[in-house]
Parts: structure tokens; sequence; C-alpha cells
């Protein structure tokens, strides 16, 4: 499950890093990926593909929403508005979302019929890790290294550096700051989608809430490492998710045997607010001030 | 606030403030390097120097803004190190800023009366339930904030909205503002920045103004030549962090560590 | 910032005002003129105006947006219910009439200075970030609240919450029915009178203008001597104990209580009331409240749709309108007098100058 916050937070992350808003609506995003799924796999299935395929679907969707928001809701306030109006914005599109999704197909679960990975389950010792584990780590990794690369290597990858660092000497030097922030969005957005399918892999249902709780909890595995720095993301994640499964483990012994989210959620946010106390920049960011 | 003739520190012997080996570095970057500095009552230095050198550091750490590494910087006999901005700003020292702020939302009379927050005399439970320690806390600070204002010519201002002042107006706001806290040190960055020699000259007016009324101390950061020139007593060059003359406006201005540091040497 | 001459008279026209309101509203109350379902609207609009404009405090006035605040309103409202359940337990104002009331007001100041207590527990830690991470630190704490009031047994899971009609709530004495919210009626409004007219005295005093000194800029403020941590922390636990004392009057409007009420959807539904009504704005928030609160009502049938509009049109205000409906704007009985007043005297000079 870490890895799955750790794509979220790798999401979140980049979007921060480069505009300095906290989207609220990424976990939606990732539930939008996730209705997507729930459509387009049986119709993968029905031509004979596997499951998996529909992951090309999903990111298409989820960076198309992702995108739009940007143009929408999110680039008008950036240009007129402050930094609160961004932030209340980010909130009410992340309730639109939730809510839409709400109103179309209700708030009851529906589940994916087809398991979407045929992976065999790893033994190792004692343990069993379950292959679909593996592959999410896997994937999560894999993305990592290919955004770190995509961003030191490439043009746009520069450019969204550069944006993040100063947005005005940017323009100055001729980036297309618009255009950037767009690709920025839909690159999480589709990191969001990919996280969608990796999250279903694992629980194979879709609700309208899914998002939120998930995009907080990866929001916290994002500070826990360093907003806006990549490998914190990832570390954060797999911290997050670590400490997720052991805190569910420790209540459920404490209510022998019943596992509450609830207590596992306020662990999560324990971190967040001792995380934000003792070191906000992260485990490996760095501190700004503010210059006089 | 402090008016002629009062002692502004409790001991005829302890210098206003007494800065000694002051330093801080940021990353790798020594951005002040053994500043001293001792200031007596109704004195005006002035700290000049290339852009870059450090000066706004320097006020910074005056202000508290940021923790000295080495040094000690002492205030009426008490040690300011590691002080809390508003802490040292109610022991007496102000300060204005170089990009000018105000509180942009709020009247010109609003903006002086916050700075005298602390000389309101009533309490929460006061302000709640509005009693007479309430009205005549709010009346006589009223009094004094207009007259303050009337010394800047701003007292027909009073309901304007800060951010609607045109320039020259709102730098003697935000001094006015600085004096209302009731400070004997005041530190004024770059006072005259973006002011033609009319208003130059009206703020020189308004500086020997305030000396005169309050009698207190001035340090001051500035690139005008003309006018660090006219008013200082004293004058302090800082170039790369480090204090590289400091004397008589006369003294300095022939001095040629200045002067290279000003135009370069010939290479 | 709007501040209009705060005088004696003017303090005294207003006090007049909200006199001959309280009275009508006495009169509706006692004489049990009102449908039920009204006085339930005029309850939740007075939880909702006490919600709102303590909220508008923090996030409008002190320009600090926190979002856990129905996370005070929940304390309160378990601290008042489990206060009143503990004095009939032990006899203490057990009965009805005048000594339900006195138990009234005791569980409001108790649950209203332990609501403050947590704001300041809160606050301290919380205040010392900025914006984004403000926000969802107090969504954290609001939701950690919840989840602690939840697990402790007597009070949340088997305790006070459970079916729709608790036996146990009533027990506690609180839960009124129909009559005695009636008869209620004048001391709800009284209090919510008290707490807006606090938060107003509040704004219009030394404080008020340290805070907003601060919400424009924080360096200059504290460049002006004024301590930053000690009004945030100050501010934020004053409108915590608000919240505290709409939480106590939700106890006694509910037959019981229920932490899922009082999460993350109840403090957005607050934060919407204040963004609409203006950040800034103690008049604006009062209407909004009013206004939302009745809508609330009026539309439960379509509740998956209102969630949805109110996004939209959230998003459509941040983009058009920012400051809200009424933006900074104060409604000033005094000052609305003397504006009519000079209206008249123009149109009479006027009519004298055409004769």
């Amino acid at each position: 499950m870490g890895s799955v916050y750790a794509l979220v937070a790798l999401g979140y992350t980049m979007v921060y890093g480069i505009i300095r808003l906290i989207n609220f609506a990424h976990g939606d995003f990732i539930m939008v990926g996730g209705y997507t799924l729930i459509f387009t796999i049986p119709v993968m299935l029905g031509f004979g593909l596997p499951a998996w395929t529909a992951i090309a679907f999903a990111v298409i969707v989820a960076s198309s929403v992702g995108v739009a928001t940007e143009a929408i809701a999110y680039r008008p306030v950036r240009k007129h508005g402050t930094r609160m109006s961004a932030l209340i914005t980010a909130i009410a599109v992340s309730l639109f979302l939730e809510n839409l999704a709400q109103v179309l197909y209700t708030s009851n679960p529906r589940v994916i019929r087809a398991s979407i990975f045929k992976l065999p389950t790893l033994q190792l010792g004692n343990v069993k890790i379950d292959g679909t584990t593996l592959a999410t780590i896997a994937i999560a990794a894999v993305t990592m290294v290919l955004l770190q690369l995509f961003i030191h290597n490439t043009k746009m990858g520069r450019a969204m550096r550069a944006v993040s660092e100063d947005k005005e000497a940017s323009i100055l030097m001729g980036i297309n700051v618009n255009r950037t922030i767009t690709a920025t969005f839909a690159i999480g957005s589709a990191l969001a989608a990919v996280a969608a399918l990796m999250y279903c892999a694992q629980y194979p249902s879709v609700m309208p809430t899914m998002g939120s709780m998930l995009g907080l909890k990866a929001f916290v595995a994002a500070v826990l490492g360093g907003i806006g720095i990549m490998p914190g993301a990832m570390i954060g994640g797999l911290t997050i998710g670590l400490v997720e499964s052991l805190s569910k483990a420790y209540s459920a012994s404490l209510t022998k045997g019943i596992i509450t989210s609830a207590f596992s959620d306020a662990v999560v946010f324990a971190i967040l607010i001792v995380v934000l106390l003792v070191k906000p920049a992260g485990l490996l960011g760095k501190n700004f001030g503010e210059k006089v | 606030m402090t008016e002629s003739g009062t002692m502004l520190c409790t001991d005829r012997e302890t210098p206003l403030i007494k800065v000694s080996h002051l330093g801080i570095t940021f990353g790798g970057l020594r951005a002040v390097n053994d500043f001293s500095l001792e200031m007596g009552e109704n004195e005006l230095v002035g700290l000049i120097g290339p852009n870059g050198a450090g000066k706004t550091t320097v006020f910074n750490l005056l202000t508290g803004v940021y923790t000295p590494s080495e040094g000690d910087y002492y205030f009426c006999g008490q040690r300011m190190n590691g002080k809390k901005t508003h802490q040292i700003v109610q022991s007496g020292i102000a300060r204005t800023f170089q990009n000018i702020r105000l509180f942009n939302k709020m009247t010109v009379l609003d903006n002086v009366k916050v700075a005298m927050n602390p000389h309101y005399e009533y309490n929460l439970f006061s302000a709640l339930l509005r009693t007479g320690k309430y009205w005549a806390g709010e009346a006589e600070n009223d009094a004094k904030a207009r007259e303050l204002l009337e010394i800047f010519n701003l007292e027909d201002k009073a309901d304007a909205v800060a951010e609607n002042l045109p320039y020259g107006q709102q730098r003697k706001l935000e001094i006015a503002r600085a004096l209302a806290t009731g400070m004997k040190l005041l530190l004024l960055d770059e006072p005259a920045a973006g002011m033609n020699p009319t208003e130059t000259e009206e703020l020189l007016e308004c500086i020997r103004i305030i000396r005169q009324r309050f009698n207190i101390s001035i340090l001051l950061i500035e690139h005008d030549m003309n006018l660090v020139m006219k008013i200082c007593e004293h004058i302090i060059v800082i170039d790369y962090g480090t204090t590289i003359a400091r004397g008589t406006p006369e003294e300095i201005a022939q001095d040629p560590r200045v002067i290279a540091a000003y135009l370069g040497t010939e290479d | 910032m709007n501040m209009p001459k705060q005088n004696k008279k003017s303090a005294l026209i207003n006090a007049v005002a909200l006199a001959v309101l309280l009275a009508v509203v006495a009169y509706l109350g006692f004489s049990r003129a009102l449908s039920s379902y009204l006085v339930g609207i005029f309850w939740l609009s007075c939880i909702g105006i006490i919600m709102a404009t303590s909220l508008n405090l923090t996030n409008g006035f002190l320009g600090q947006m926190a979002l856990g605040h129905a996370g005070f309103m929940l304390i309160g409202s378990y601290s008042s219910a489990l206060l009143s359940l503990a004095m009939v337990r032990a006899g203490i104002l057990a009965g009805g009439g005048a000594e339900q009331l006195a138990r009234f007001v005791i569980c409001l100041i108790v649950s209203g200075l332990l609501a403050g207590l947590f704001g300041i527990l809160v606050g301290i830690p919380a205040l010392r970030l900025r914006g984004d991470y403000l926000a969802i630190i107090t969504l954290g704490f609001g939701e950690i609240i919840r989840v602690v009031i939840q697990g402790i047994p007597w009070a949340g899971g088997d305790g006070l919450s459970q079916g729709s009609a608790s036996p146990v709530l009533f027990k506690t004495g609180l839960g009124f029915n129909n009559a005695t919210k009636s008869h209620y009626m004048l001391f709800v409004g009284l209090v919510t009178v008290a707490c807006v007219s606090a938060i107003y005295t509040f704004i219009r005093s030394r404080f008020g203008r340290a805070i907003i000194s601060i919400r424009d800029d924080e360096i200059a403020s504290s460049a002006s001597g004024i301590d930053i941590t000690f009004y945030k922390v100050t501010t934020f636990a004053l409108s915590a104990v608000f919240a505290g004392i709409a939480g106590s009057i939700f106890a006694a409007c509910y037959s019981s209580l229920n932490t899922g009420n009082m999460g993350f959807m109840a403090s957005v539904n607050y934060f919407v009331m204040v963004v609409f009504g203006g950040m800034g704005s103690l008049t604006g928030s009062i209407v909004a409240a009013i206004g939302l609160t009745s809508l609330n009502e009026a539309l439960r049938s379509f509740d998956e749709y209102r969630m949805l509009v109110y996004s939209i049109v959230l998003i459509l205000m941040m983009i058009f309108r920012p400051a809200g409906l009424l933006g900074t704007y104060e409604f000033s009985l005094s000052g609305t007098i003397s504006h009519l007043r000079n209206r008249i005297s123009k149109n009479k000079q006027e009519k004298e100058a055409q004769v």
C-alpha cells in the first residue's frame, strides 16, 4: 500500500513544487481514474487484452480532467487571486468531483470483477508477499526514476524546474509558464491514474470518496519526505504505508480483532503534525525563509 | 513617546546601543562580519555601502529577524541576542523597510494605532464589555495618533486607506508608525529611495523635527550621498559584510578604501 | 478596512435595535407561534451564525485558514451532553424549568471554556505554520478529535450516539423536545447576540487592529511591536470558545449526537458560509449562515446536488469575486441612519433650490 501512496505523493509533490499549490483534488483524480477503469476494463477484456491495458484510457481521462481543472479553475484564480483563494478553489474542485461522482454513480462501491494482474505470490521464508504488491513497488520505483530523468534531461523537465524556482525569471527567460504548468498537471494526473490502477489491483472496489483519504495520506507522505522533492515522496509513501499497516494491526489487537481504519488515520495525521512541527521541510527538504 | 529632555536609558553611563563583533553566516556566505557600533542619545549615524553589502542584514540582526551567530548586542544595557522582534521593538527599537511595508488595507490612522498597541491600557474583557477603560483608552490614543500624523502633515488623510496614498506619503506614514511605538532608536532603511529632490528635502525636514521633538537616535541606511553627508554625524561604511571605514562625513568622503568600494580600483 | 466611528451613540443605537429584535423573537418563542420546522431552522441558523462569525474571526480577520472548526463544536456538544448527564445523575439542578435553564447555562460556559482550552492547545503548534500547511493541520486536528471522541466508549461508540432517538441523550436533560425548543428561542437568540457582539467588539478594538495588521503583513506587524504568536493563539482560542458554545446549543437541539455530523463536511459547510458572506464581514457571515442553513433545510431532498452546486458556486466565486458577497463591508445601523439623514437633507436642499 505504501507504494500506492508513493505514486500519489509523487503527483502531489510535482504540482506543489511547481506552482506551490496543494492540489486537494489530486486524490479525486485518482477516483476519476478508478471509475474510468470500471468502465474500460470490461472493454479491454472484451477485446481479449489483459485487464491492465485499460490503464491507457485511465491515463488519458485523468490527464484530461487534470488539465481541464487547471485551465478552468486554477489558472484564473492563480492570475487574479491570492494563495488563500487558490486553496479554497482546490478544496472546491475536490468537493465538486466527489459529489459529481456521487450523483452519477451513487456512493455505493463498485467492484471490479476481473483481477487486474495475474501474478504469482512470492514466498520469502515466512513472509508471503503478494505479487501485486511487488509490481506496485516496482512500478513506483520505475516511475520515480523516469520522472527524475525527465526532470533533469528534457527541455520540458528543465522548464518545470525553472518555474518551480522562480516563476518571474522563467517568464523572462522565454519559458511558456502556462504550458509548463499544464504539462505538470497532465503528468501528475497520469500518475494518479496509474496509482488508481495499482490501488484497484489490491482493493478492487471504487467509490466516490476513495480519493480523499488516499489523497490526504499521500499528502502526508509527500510532506514527510519533503514537499517538492521526488525521492522524498517515495520514501514518505512507503513509510506511511508501513506505519498504517502496523497501526492497523496494533489497533486490531487493542479492540480484539476489530480493525478500524480510524485509528490508523489518526496516527497518520499525528505524524503529519509531528513532521510539520519538528522539520517542516520534511526528511529530505530544505528550508525557505522570506527575504525581508 | 519620549519628549525632549527625558532620559532615554536609566543609567547615564550606559550607551543607548552597543554592538560588538556581531556576525552571521548564511549557508556558506558570511553576510555580516565583525560589525561593531556604539551610539548614545540623540545621535545620527549613517550606514552606507554598495548594494548587497549587508546593510539591511545588519538591520535584520538588530531587530531580531535573524539571530547573530557571534557577537554581543546590548540595548540600554540589556542583552538583545536571540530576542524576538516584537520584544526588541517593545524595548525601544523600531525600523522602516527598504520596500515599504504598510498595512495596506487599513486606514492611515489605524496603521499608526497598531504600533501603539502596547500602550493601550485596557485588556480583553474591557474590550468585550466596552467598559470605561476601553473608551478612555481609545480616546487617549486616538488623540496621540492624530498628533503624530500632524507632524508629518498626514492628519487630513487619517481615514484614507494606506495603499491609496502617494509614495512619498506612504514613506512618511511608515516612519510615523515606527515612531508611534515609542522607540528610542529608529532604524531607517533607505527612506529616500525613489524620492525626487523636493520629497527628499521634506524628508530631511521631518528627520530634523523628529530628532528635536523626540530626542531619539537614528541609524540610517542610504544611497543618496547628499542626504547622508548633510545629516549624518558619523558614518560607517560596509562592503561584503565587513566594516571598511568609519568616521565623520568629511573623513569618509576622502577615504580611498571607500572610493574604491564604490567606484572600483583602477585595474 | 471600513471601520465606522465607534462612539457611544452608535453603540446605543445598536443595543436598542437588538433589543427590539430579541423582543420579536421572544414573542414568537413564548407564544409558540411557529411550527416545529421553523423553530428548528431558527436554532440551526443561530448555531450557524455563531459558527460562521467565529470562523470568520480566524479565517477572515486574522487571515489564517483554519479548517477544523467543527472539531471544537464537537468538543462543545459532547462535553455539554456529558456534563448535563452527570449533573442529572447526581441530582444537581436536575429538574425542569429554571433548573434546566441553569444547567444549560453552566453547560454552555463549561463547553465554551473547554473548547477554548483545546483551541490554545491546538493553536500553539498549528499556528506556527503558514497557509496551506495550517489548513491541513487544522483539518487533521479536527479529524483526530473526532476519532478520539468516537473511540471513547462512554462518549462515542456506545454512549451517546446510538440510534436516532437516544434515550440516553434525553436522560442527559438536553435533547429538548419541540415545546421546550420554542420556549428557549429567546435564550438561544440572546446567546447568539452575545457571541456576535463579543466578536464585533473584539474586532473594533486594539485586538482587532492587531490581528488585521497580522493579516496584512506579518513582518511589519511584528516590527511594530505586535506579539504575533500571542494574538494568533488568542484569536484562535476565542473562536474555539464560540464554537464550543455553538456545540452546546447543538446538543440541546438534537436527540442524539453523532460524530459524523461534525466532521470535515461540517467544517466545510461553515467554511463555505464564511467565504460566501465575505471573509472580513460579520454581516456577510450572518447573512450567509441564515441563508445557507435555510437553503440546506429546504433542499433536503436534493442533498446530493446541493454540495455539487455549492462547489461550483465556490469555484466561480473564487474566480470572479474572491471577496465574497459582501467583501469587507459591515452593516452599521448608525451609519445607515446618518446616511439616510444626509439623503433626506440633500433632497430638501435640492427642492428648495428648485423653487
